[in-house]
């Protein structure tokens, strides 16, 4: 368990992203330093254009980082072409996105099954790898069902089967709960605890402390650059401490 | 060798989910689709219809020309297109009956010949029955071989029928029964005219052509050459048939220079005759069909453009409307090639349904064209034009499809995500 904890998932080394504005350059990452173990649960926050999104499109092979260094599971993937990095994202990496992105004319199951047919080795047994998919999210009663038929947590949970549908190493939530009332909230975030807790390495952007506090490790974004990257008690101390401090200089 | 499995089962993998996905999406635009079809459904349709009749067409002709012959010459006057006597009068320049003589010693190639005299339509009458409009014509013996109308009962006119322009006849199975003769009628009498004849045989009745001559009250009757001339001086014409359908060219020229000579046409002056033959009349046939085919083809061509650009439209639309599909598809994994092949086929299996709905179209037209128009009865789609048509479908969806499937494979899938 400690050999496998040891395996580095995703190495970023100085990854910088810019952006052309006209003449401007925006600095979207700047220098971006990022060790993910295998089976962690990190949580991304920072205000609106602190680059989170930016982050997660790199780490998604969305997008190349203008500069610096990306491994994926010991692959580098700075020089792999379009269709390689295709191959990463159906194969190595789950998205989950605010919106659910399902498609309305495809059935729950159908949707779930989508990556796989893009797929090279779960085309022919999709069918039951989505329909096992679906009940260990907690939805095998509701496979036939289109989206519009679906409650917007179902929804969340078909999007987060078809995610997990290809075995990812790793979940990319980005704001997963941020459509979502706070009960069913509260649900989605027991099934990144539970999958968690299988073993499914995730990484969650938000800009809520509560979901954040779900995950191992919180790191914290401003201006392009990690500021903090602490586990969840150290980060919850140094968050009392600067409180203590803004206390302290306004007495 | 796995990877030599894999190459082709990946592609029947993408293609297989690309048409299922494309079906889906026209079904779920029903209208829309429709609409979008409708430049090719009329493009196949017109297509396959304007082939089918085409085909129907030639198919008649040719029964036609196997029943007439092809080894048959046709003689007539015709006013030449140049010189003095351009603007004669048709009867100045008919022929004479003297003007045929010695017509089988000086044109080796032709084996036989019959000239013709038509004394036009007259009334015939058996006892108190009585039919109108009957065709009379003046035959030589020759004329059953030439035009294949063998005389069926009875005997055909012989030599001294024509030499003594006796008042004999051969009728028409149809008028026979028109008058009500009996069924043995040879030995009977009929009133042509004013001139009684003597009916000794029954000719066999001219295949249904179709077109103008023919028809439920058409009757015909047939005396000797030099009989015809009791009716006052006849309009002439003749058949003659080559020695084989190999020289029949040269049948028709040594024809020609016969006829010059005996019309005494200088050299250098046109002819005021026309030696034809179905041969060239069939060539001529020929290359109206292909001009018709062409002429057909470009406008069925113009029609599935139009009905190309549609589809354009249509798919564009399609990849705007569904920019957030493809920014999804693409950041589960779907490569470049797989989008674009979706699309694509998207845009052809639109244009298969709309050739499908266009062949059965097609169909509908060509049933309706064949009942209509006795004449083309053995009209039928041949299957290469099926073939052709859905051809030219495809290659349409495929060109005008091409654009929009380009755009929709080289979206920038975080933009096609934040796409609203």
């Amino acid at each position: 368990m400690a050999e496998k904890a040891e395996k580095l998932v995703i190495k970023l080394q100085n990854v910088t992203k810019i952006y052309k504005v006209g003449v401007e350059h925006i600095r979207a990452l700047d220098g971006i330093n990022l060790h993910l173990r295998e089976n962690e649960y990190v949580a991304v926050m920072g205000p609106s254009g602190s680059g989170k999104s930016t982050l997660m499109n790199v780490l998604g092979c969305l997008d190349r980082a203008s500069s610096g260094y990306y491994e994926m599971d010991g692959q580098d993937t700075t020089k792999m072409s379009d269709a390689a990095l295709a191959r990463i994202r159906n194969e190595r990496i789950g998205f989950v996105f605010q919106s659910f992105e399902l498609l309305g004319r495809l059935s729950a199951l159908k949707n779930v099954e989508m990556p796989l047919i893009y797929s090279r080795d779960g085309w022919w047994s999709r069918r039951q790898r989505a329909k096992k998919v679906l009940e260990r999210v907690g939805l095998s009663d509701r496979i036939k069902h289109k989206p519009n038929q679906l409650s917007g947590g179902e929804k969340q949970r078909v999007a987060i089967a078809r995610a997990l549908v290809c075995n990812p190493s790793i979940l990319l939530a980005d704001e997963p709960t941020g459509n979502l009332d706070s009960k069913t909230s509260q649900g989605i975030l027991e099934l990144f605890d539970q999958l968690y807790r299988e073993g499914q390495t995730i990484i969650i952007v938000t800009h809520e402390e509560d979901i954040a506090r779900h995950a191992n490790r919180i790191i914290h974004m401003r201006d392009g650059r990690i500021y903090s990257d602490l586990p969840r008690e150290q980060d919850l101390l140094s968050k009392a401490a600067i409180q203590n401090d803004s206390q302290e200089k306004r007495i | 060798m796995i990877a030599l499995i894999r190459a082709p089962l990946a592609f029947f993998r993408l293609f297989y989910q690309s048409v299922y996905l494309a079906l889906g999406q026209i079904w779920t635009n029903k209208t829309r689709s429709i609409l979008t079809s409708i430049g090719i459904v009329i493009g196949v349709a017109s297509v396959t219809s304007v082939i089918a009749t085409l085909t129907g067409l030639k198919a008649k002709i040719l029964t036609q020309v196997e029943t007439f012959g092809t080894n048959t010459i046709f003689i007539s006057p015709q006013l030449p297109d140049t010189g003095p006597l351009r603007h004669n009068s048709w009867w100045n320049i008919r022929f004479l009956p003297e003007q045929f003589d010695g017509l089988l010693e000086n044109c080796p190639s032709v084996a036989r010949f019959s000239r013709i005299g038509s004394a036009g339509r007259r009334t015939v009458q058996y006892r108190e029955r009585s039919a109108e409009n009957v065709q009379v014509r003046g035959i030589e013996s020759a004329y059953h071989e030439i035009e294949h109308r063998p005389v069926i009962l009875g005997r055909a006119f012989s030599v001294i029928d024509n030499m003594q322009v006796r008042q004999v006849c051969l009728i028409d199975p149809k008028l026979q029964k028109e008058l009500h003769l009996d069924r043995d009628c040879i030995g009977q009498t009929i009133r042509i005219g004013h001139n009684a004849f003597v009916i000794v045989g029954v000719i066999e009745r001219r295949p249904e052509l179709g077109f103008g001559e023919g028809g439920e009250d058409y009757y015909e009757v047939f005396i000797p050459f030099r009989t015809i001339f009791k009716f006052g001086e006849p309009w002439i014409w003749a058949f003659a048939a080559g020695e084989s359908a190999d020289v029949l060219e040269e049948a028709q020229a040594e024809i020609k220079f016969f006829l010059r000579q005996t019309r005494n046409i200088k050299a250098g002056e046109p002819d005021s005759f026309r030696v034809e033959s179905l041969k060239g009349a069939l060539k001529t046939f020929n290359n109206i069909a292909i001009m018709v085919t062409l002429v057909a083809g470009g406008i069925v061509g113009i029609s599935l453009m139009v009905g190309g650009v549609g589809i354009m439209n249509i798919m564009l639309v399609s990849v705007s409307e569904r920019t957030r599909e493809i920014g999804l598809r693409k950041a589960v994994g779907a490569r470049k090639s797989a989008i674009l092949t979706q699309f694509l086929i998207e845009a052809v299996v639109l244009c298969f349904v709309g050739g499908l709905v266009g062949v059965g179209i097609g169909h509908l037209l060509t049933l309706i064209i064949s009942a209509i128009n006795p004449v083309l009865e053995k009209t039928s789609i041949p299957m290469w034009a099926i073939a052709i048509s859905f051809g030219f479908a495809g290659s349409v969806g495929i060109f005008f499809g091409m654009f929009p499937a380009i755009k929709a494979a080289r979206l920038d899938p975080i933009e096609a995500l934040r796409h609203e």
